[in-house]
């Protein structure tokens, strides 16, 4: 798909291309098994994530993590979990194409993001991701920096997120 | 908006992320068909309807997706505490002593 972009010098809003993307659940005293098996410790705290190169996992839930990989490395991710799931049990659901990833970055990036969504975002963490809603619907809200935001939301809910922040950057481009 | 503690994130949070879930601490009969109509029924709808202290539950279900349980004021709005699924309901008068 062509990757829309809304361009001004306070915020920037464009679609990322796509990423291998997982579900797991599992118990958190297996979670250094898996961690082998993904080859990045995942961390322990809702909230928290962990980068390392194109891998990334992020904690959302007392058993639930969000994983991020190169795409061409899905099949071998899919494969590394299920070698370790007789003895480990959990599950690993492949949402690559549930979502999509929006990116929201510049300075005005805080209020951007603030038209729709309803949490304290100074409050977050660099590095850090939320499951949170976005004007109704539900996005997992990923910040990479200062000024740099990822929004991770269903397919479905797409237009209508994307649609709102292309409306609101206009907003804020213009001074409103 | 009200501000909601969610004791699995042991974050505060806005309303808009959770859902709520009825009374808390309401424990579904383990032999339903050994009981009247009338203990059936108010296990199904009879609930307390309490003016003041309300245990309930609530779910984040745009967050960590848990239920837990929380102390409200049903006339002020205010939360008491929150407390995770399956604990005790935390004693009121020590509650409001340390307000
Ligand atoms: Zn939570």
């Amino acid at each position: 798909m062509n990757a829309p972009v809304t361009s001004f010098d306070a915020v920037s809003v464009s679609v990322l291309p796509p990423v291998a993307r997982f579900n797991l659940r599992i118990a958190p005293a297996d979670l250094a098994t898996v961690s082998k098996a993904f080859g990045l410790t995942l961390p322990t705290k809702i909230g928290q994530g962990e980068q390392n190169g194109d891998r990334a996992a992020y904690c959302i839930g007392p058993d639930e993590w969000l994983l991020h990989a190169a795409e061409a490395d899905q099949q071998a991710i899919v494969a590394a979990f299920n070698a370790v799931r007789e003895k480990t049990p959990h599950s690993l659901v492949v949402i690559s194409d549930r979502e999509l990833t929006i990116s929201v970055t510049g300075p005005a990036a805080l209020d951007l993001l603030s038209v729709a969504c309803p949490l304290d975002l100074s409050r977050m963490a660099n590095g850090s991701a939320k499951r949170t809603v976005f004007d109704y619907a539900q996005v997992v809200l990923i910040r990479d920096g200062e000024d740099a935001f990822r929004i991770e939301v269903w397919r479905s809910f797409f237009p209508h997120v994307h649609g709102l922040l292309e409306i609101a950057a206009r907003e804020l481009a213009i001074g409103l | 908006m009200l501000l909601i503690h969610c004791p699995y994130c042991d974050d505060t949070l806005p309303e808009l992320e959770f859902s709520y879930a009825g009374e808390a601490h309401i424990a579904r009969p383990a032999d339903p068909s050994k009981l009247s109509d009338e203990e059936w029924r108010d296990f199904l709808f009879i609930r307390t309807n309490v003016k003041g202290v309300h245990a309930e539950r609530w779910r984040h279900i745009n967050g960590c997706g848990r239920f837990f349980n929380a102390l409200r004021d049903t006339v002020s709005d205010r939360f008491l505490t929150t407390y995770k699924a399956g604990e005790a309901r935390p004693d009121t008068t020590t509650l409001e002593a340390a307000e």
